[in-house]
């Protein structure tokens, strides 16, 4: 099982406020990612489920039991470090077994344990060398190791790619969601990569400012982001945004069309410019276009596209894809 | 970052320290504060306060107090001007010695030369030889006028005997904790000279820059601060010299401010006197102490 | 530099640094060779340097006659006694500010520090008057406790900076992992502090054994180290030279040794951090 649900929780530092009110309820087995800029309260938010912060006010439950005041220990998770926070004076296997031997596990089983969860992560072979002697990906998958092996109520994952290169963060990543689909069990994710959220959610919670913006499902919040700062944050590249007369002319104080719902008109289209750079990505082509009447705006081409900077271009927004936004940056439907 | 059971036996366990270095600290000054007002010489038999224990002095207090009396004496005694002027001449010349000397070895065994270790632990060894023993070898096997080693140098060279502790105290003992000290200015200027970035110093040979230049734009600024932290740290060791000029029986001529403090304490018994010069020193130690604080605190922050 | 050093440029300064190391060494390396001497050797002008008749009675005697090892004993004790006595304190105040800092905590630090500063002989007068009425003049306890007193911001201050280095976030995982404040201390803090807490130690055998300010004026036979075994040589001039440099070689052998292996540390711990 786990369930956990957050009530009115109320985070300050002294006169600083992080987490001003966060209402959340999240089932069991589910994927969820807390996503959103850095210091946007993403992390204390977790290390507040985690126990490794005091409540300021408000409750939380873990499988319906008030945990608020409980102990890290007693709360039955286990969190993946971003820095990992190996032992670095044990070995990867006493590392894996530490949880269990707290928990006074016989030895035994200890070892069957930690022996299963190597050979689920391709540890085997180095379960007797110590954390420095490992790559970034394996010290990982050590630590992941090390939660998963005290079958936690939910995994709670706090930046856990962001110290691995680019290739390596991609595998992990499929790692990771390939082992919510074995394990079943909830798992809550911190990133500030929307591209990790995207792909990895079950459902993303967006944080602005220590507030939950917005709770759903991937394709929910890129579909119909409820605020513009959803909108800005979800999607890549970046929703384009446009004030003033044009906005006007759509009734609101703010338009926003993502790249890929502008399409590059043969014939007249709403806006024309000049082609100011282009970026070729192969599949893709990302053309940063200047128009006098909606500013500098990005459009997604084919990678087959052919115009040289400087080339006028018409270009025709996808009206049913067009999001409006009042003054406050709330969306109008 | 802290949940509050954690900051609460955090300063549990902080309170022990505290508490210890608070008596060590707060005891022995408001000690040193009441005797230095009394009439308190336990040898002198024409006062009668000599007699009692400190517990009864509490009660006679009317009758032992000195007011300032101790000080005005302390102050104007001829051998407080001695004494200070001993101070400071082993403050400022130890301190020249090493920071020039500690510069310019520091800079020698940071270049590529072969040894260097073994060089390096030749040069800082001083630094390890307990007071004692650099104040006895030095005042005999080194500058004994007959048979020490230097008196055998200097007639070699044709310059006669010079009897170090005789005729210049005051230069042997400056001799002698400038050997201490100046190997602990080296090798804190080593450390930080070593510390030095070394894509600047490409960056600067990409530039062209002289070494000269490369020395005073560069070196200079960087080491600015170890040095400043090296004048400090000797200043304080260094106005508290003791065991040198005890051992080597200079006290008479060469005898420093804690010197004249022992003398007056420990030998005479003037117990109020010596109070009376105790706390001048802690307030001269408290004038350096206060900059080297400053100095140590803004690197806390960084 | 990657760039190649000139051998002849090499050669000059491998020369003058060594010509200088030697006259600074010369002092103790001269204590050393007159402890193997005859006396008659050992204030023979002009000196021999190698060649005299090598002989190690000088150490014999020096046990004999003054019972060396009782003082080195009383060394031994009082820089490991007053060590130990101060990291029993040291550790938890250490642990403490580290790991729960409050804003307080550097304040708290300056003022550990500032205690540092105080001249000993503001506090001379009144200590002495204490350990004479109280019979703890001359006694092993009494002196540790004020070795331990002098050195404890400097042991807490160096334990700070080593803790400090050790990520919270290791601390974190423990307790994620269900350690007990107990367990973390044990299984974790300790074992990563240990290179820390073993630096500290070095230095601070180093400044207590060296200490020549307190044992003098506090201790004479039964719990004089051997700061005060070689002030007792200062008397008798003249014809001891060899028994003295023997006494001396004693003295500072093992302190040598120890400094030589905590050079990083020394830095480290006389500069308060301030330089690394």
């Amino acid at each position: 099982m786990g369930t956990i649900s957050l009530k009115n929780v109320r985070k300050s530092f002294g006169d600083a406020t992080i987490i001003p009110n966060a209402n959340l309820e999240i089932g069991n087995g589910e994927f969820i990612v807390f996503v959103g800029p850095s210091g946007c309260g993403k992390s204390t938010l977790l290390r507040l489920i985690a126990g490794l912060e005091d409540l300021t006010s408000g409750v939380i439950e873990i499988d319906g039991r008030d945990v608020t005041a409980a102990a890290p220990s007693e709360r039955g998770l286990a969190m993946v470090f971003q820095s990992y926070a190996l032992y670095p004076h044990m070995s990867v296997r006493n590392n894996i077994a530490f949880g269990l031997k707290m928990a006074g596990v016989p030895k035994a089983e200890i070892d069957e344990k930690v022996a299963k969860a190597a050979a689920t992560l391709n540890l085997t072979e180095y379960l007797d060398r110590k954390p420095r002697q490992l790559s970034g990906g394996q010290r990982q998958r050590v630590a992941i190791g090390r939660a998963i092996v005290r079958q936690p109520k939910a995994f709670l994952f706090d930046e856990p790619l962001s110290n691995l290169d680019a290739a390596l963060r991609v595998n992990m990543r499929v790692f990771i969601m390939q082992l919510h689909k074995d394990l079943g069990s909830t798992m809550i994710y911190v990133t500030h990569d929307q591209v990790e959220a995207m792909t990895m959610a079950d459902r993303i919670v967006v944080l602005n400012r220590g507030n939950i913006e917005q709770v759903g499902s991937p394709l929910e919040l890129y579909n119909n982001p409820d605020s513009l700062f959803v909108a800005g944050f979800i999607g890549s590249p970046k929703m384009n945004f446009v004030t003033g007369a044009e906005a006007g002319r759509h009734k609101a104080h703010t338009i926003g069309i993502r790249p890929e719902h502008i399409e590059i008109a043969s014939g007249a289209g709403a806006w024309t410019g000049r082609i100011a750079l282009a970026e070729h990505l192969g599949a893709d082509s990302f053309l940063h276009v200047d128009t006098p009447a909606a500013g500098r705006l990005v459009v997604r081409a084919p990678g087959d596209f052919r115009g040289k900077d400087g080339d006028g271009i018409s270009l025709k927004p996808d009206l049913n894809r067009l999001h409006r936004f009042d003054e406050q940056g709330k969306v109008i439907r | 970052m802290a949940t509050q059971q954690s900051r609460q036996l955090g300063r549990l366990a902080v309170a022990p320290s505290v508490v210890a270095l608070f008596l060590w600290m707060i005891v022995p000054l408001a000690m040193t504060i009441w005797f230095s007002l009394l009439r308190y010489n336990l040898l002198d038999p024409n006062y009668a306060c000599s007699l009692l224990t400190p517990g009864q002095l509490f009660d006679e207090a009317n009758r032992c107090f000195a007011g300032t009396s101790n000080y005005y004496y302390f102050l104007t005694d001829p051998a407080f001007f001695k004494a200070m002027a001993n101070s400071l001449i082993l403050v400022g010349w130890v301190l020249l010695i090493s920071v020039v000397g500690g510069t310019l070895l520091a800079l020698l065994l940071d270049q590529a030369i072969m040894g260097r270790n073994i060089v390096r632990l030749m040069v800082i060894a001083p630094f390890f030889v307990m007071p004692t023993v650099s104040a006895l070898v030095w005042k005999n096997m080194m500058m004994h006028p007959v048979q020490g080693f230097l008196a055998w140098i200097t007639k070699s060279l044709g310059l006669g005997a010079i009897d170090w502790f005789a005729h210049y105290p005051m230069t042997a003992i400056v001799i002698m904790v400038a050997w201490q000290w100046l190997p602990f200015a080296t090798l804190i200027l080593l450390t930080a000279l070593q510390s030095f970035d070394e894509e600047q110093k490409e960056a600067a040979q990409m530039d062209g820059t002289p070494p000269l230049s490369f020395f005073w734009y560069m070196i200079v600024p960087h080491l600015a601060r170890p040095v400043t932290v090296v004048v400090l740290i000797e200043t304080i060791f260094l106005l508290n010299v003791f065991a040198e000029i005890y051992v080597s029986g200079s006290g008479g001529r060469a005898g420093n401010l804690p010197f004249l403090v022992y003398q007056y304490g420990l030998i005479s018994n003037d117990i109020g006197g010596a109070s009376a010069g105790g706390l001048i020193a802690v307030v001269l130690a408290n004038i350096v102490a206060f900059f080297l604080m400053r100095m140590i605190g803004k690197n806390l922050e960084g | 530099m990657a760039r190649a050093v000139s051998t002849r440029r090499k050669w000059f300064f491998t020369i003058l640094a060594w010509s200088v190391a030697f006259v600074i060494f010369f002092p103790i390396l001269w204590t050393v060779l007159t402890s193997f001497k005859s006396e008659g050797d050992a204030i023979l002008i002009p000196p021999k340097f190698l060649f005299f008749d090598w002989t190690t009675e000088n150490y014999g005697i020096v046990q004999e006659r003054s019972d060396y090892f009782k003082f080195a004993m009383n060394s031994v004790v009082l820089a490991l006694g007053s060590t130990f006595l101060a990291l029993l304190i040291a550790i938890p105040s250490a642990w403490g500010m580290a790991f729960a800092p409050g804003r307080k905590t550097k304040d708290l630090l300056m003022w550990m520090l500032s205690t540092k500063m105080m001249p000993p002989v503001g506090a001379l007068i009144p200590i002495y008057l204490i350990f004479r009425d109280f019979g703890l003049l001359d006694s092993r306890g009494g002196i540790i406790t004020v070795l331990m007193l002098l050195n404890l911001p400097i042991i807490i201050w160096m334990l700070y900076t080593y803790f400090k280095e050790i990520p919270a976030e290791i601390l974190e995982a423990s307790r994620m992992d269900g350690a007990t404040v107990w367990k973390e201390l044990v299984y974790v803090l300790t074992p990563m502090a240990v290179p820390g807490i073993a630096s500290t130690v070095l230095l601070n055998v180093i400044l207590a054994w060296n200490e020549a300010f307190w044992t003098l004026a506090l201790t004479t036979k039964d719990a004089a180290p051997l700061t005060q075994f070689i002030a007792s040589y200062s008397s008798p001039e003249g014809l001891f030279w060899a028994k003295l440099s023997a006494a001396s070689t004693m003295a500072i052998a093992p302190i040598l040794v120890l400094g030589w292996f905590a050079q990083k540390q020394l830095v480290r711990g006389l500069t308060f951090g301030a330089v690394k």
